[in-house]
């Protein structure tokens, strides 16, 4: 679970920059970058909980 | 910034014991790591949004922002590392405990009145860059520039509604916020990185290569400031750079904090901070705001939410949201903390609750969030000279044969020398900056001095008056 939640997390932070990065490339559209960023932030605040609650306790 | 009073907000880093009135033991040593994950989080906050447009509503060009908040950032970390860190490593004390000893219980409870005050117009910053965000989804009207009151029945319903909200969260929850604020950190970083990328790209810049070319013609001009703002040089910036968080290193505030560092040169870490929060969110935050103005010149608003949203989309509305909520609520939390070493006997709850309402009526009010450079520069100011007392205290007075800590060994509530020094040194940083023909970003620097030179005199003349060791040596003669 804990692992889950750590790839997770790592997936969200690399979708929260990428797009911007990809949009800076001319590879992305904003819309998409925003859309991208949005599921990211959610993706986020899921995970990282997770995996921070346990590093704490740990 | 300021993100000032995030120190401390995780839980996870708060120590079990807090040693408020005794030295931290060894046992509860942190490692550097603590201190840069610490401050690395607490400089990205919703007042980074506000700053950075702030810095080009001033007229700061491009070499002048950069290469001043590139020195005025090292100024800053040097600060912590080589005035409050090595007091902090000896004396393992917290701030107040250390002002009690040497000012007096009297004197360091008008400290903390002024310190309240000023966290809850922080506080109250940080609602209003909260508030904008709310302003993208129902429309209403909100304070431009320029306005120092609210202008919209929208605007006041929403900026008491948040700030209400903060109010009872810090209240009733406060450790539940801090655990959401260590989570949305890394988040929020690179939501602000996102913030410059996109940015640049929409400025037409489409390459590393392009970029300082377009820093210089197109996003930093320089020139003119707009209506109503002062005029930023690169001293303007480096001294704010430097000066904007005075109260936590020069004035010391802290030592509450570095008073956990196994070595004094821990101070380092605090270029964490100073270079994600206070170099990279500032530079982001600036760069949103000049493409609002290359869109819409005559847009000269600066609202955090409608800028965000016009990047990110919903994440950057949510980014303003957060940023401004999590570092709100632990300001108000210190603030009621403040408030309640004065009045003991009312509960932490209602105390907290007060001080956020307090903040919440602030925060209808634009005036300190557009004004945000001058104040950060005021707060400074006021709490600098307990720096300089502290400072001479420690390093000084010994070799001077003056006592050291001396309302501890004189048993006074207030040690007249350092209260005069600090009613003084305001009044003469005050004549300077409304008479004397010095900005209020700079006055601190000679303030700290004449501080010093004030509480020297004033400490020799009052200590010989009541000579307290004599005294005290005296009163333990059968």
């Amino acid at each position: 679970m804990k692992k889950i939640a750590q790839t997770l997390s790592a997936l969200a932070l690399a979708a929260t920059l990428v797009p911007s990065l990809l949009f800076f490339a001319d590879l992305l559209a904003l819309a998409q970058v925003k859309v991208w960023m949005l599921v990211a932030a959610l993706l986020w605040f899921v995970s990282a909980p997770l995996c921070m609650e346990r590093k704490t306790t740990q | 910034m300021n993100d000032l009073n995030t120190t401390m907000a995780g839980e996870h880093r708060e120590p079990v014991e807090e040693f408020e009135r005794e030295p931290v033991p060894d046992r509860a040593l942190l490692g550097l790591r603590s201190f840069v994950g610490q401050y690395g989080g607490e400089h990205i906050a919703g007042t980074e949004l506000m700053l950075g447009p702030l810095f080009l509503a001033s007229g700061a060009s491009a070499y002048d922002l950069v290469v001043g908040l590139l020195l005025g950032n090292l100024l800053a970390v040097l600060s912590w590392t080589f005035i409050t860190a090595p007091i902090a490593t000896r004396a393992r004390l917290t701030l107040y405990y250390q002002l009690e000893r040497i000012c007096g219980r009297k004197l360091v409870m008008l400290y903390n009145l002024a310190n309240g005050v000023m966290f809850c117009f922080l506080a109250g910053a940080m609602v209003t860059v909260s508030a904008t965000a709310v302003g993208v989804g129902f429309k209403f009207r909100m304070p431009g520039l320029n306005d120092l009151y609210p202008n919209s029945i929208g605007w006041i319903v929403s900026a008491l509604a948040v700030g209400l909200l903060i109010a009872v969260v810090a209240a009733y929850g406060y450790k539940f916020v801090a655990r959401v604020a260590n989570i949305a950190v890394p988040w929020m970083v690179l939501v602000f990185v996102a913030f410059g990328v996109i940015g640049l790209r929409q400025l037409g810049v489409a390459s590393l290569g392009d970029f300082w070319d377009a820093a210089q013609t197109v996003i930093w001009k320089g020139g003119d400031p707009l209506p109503g703002q002062v005029k930023f040089s690169f001293w303007h910036v480096t001294f704010f750079a430097w000066f904007c968080n005075m109260a936590m290193h020069i004035g010391m505030a802290d030592l509450s904090v570095f008073r956990y560092a196994k070595k004094s040169r821990y101070g380092l870490a605090t270029a964490s901070g100073m270079f994600l929060g206070h170099f990279m969110a500032w530079l982001s935050a600036s760069i949103l705001y000049a493409l609002q103005l290359r869109e819409n010149p005559a847009n000269i608003d600066v609202l955090p939410g409608p800028m965000a949203y016009r990047a990110c989309g919903i994440a950057g509305l949510l980014c303003v949201i957060i940023a401004g909520w999590t570092t709100a609520n632990p300001t108000i939390y210190r603030a009621g903390l403040a408030f309640q070493a004065i009045v003991p006997r009312v509960s932490r709850f209602r105390v907290t609750l007060a001080t956020g309402i307090f903040a919440a009526v602030a925060g209808m009010f634009p005036a300190v969030a557009m004004k945000l450079l001058g104040f950060v520069a005021l707060y400074g100011m006021i709490l600098m000279p307990m720096g300089a007392v502290i400072f001479l205290d420690f390093w000084v007075f010994r070799r001077l044969g003056l006592q050291q800590n001396y309302a501890a060994a004189a048993g006074t509530q207030f040690n007249w020398a350092a209260g005069t020094t600090w009613f003084l040194s305001l009044g003469i940083c005050t004549w300077l900056v409304l008479h004397g023909g010095v900005q209020i970003f700079f006055v601190s620097l000679p303030g700290w001095f004449i501080a010093a030179i004030l509480y020297l005199i004033l400490s020799m003349i009052y200590q010989r008056k009541r000579s307290p060791v004599k005294r005290l040596f005296r009163e333990r003669e059968p």
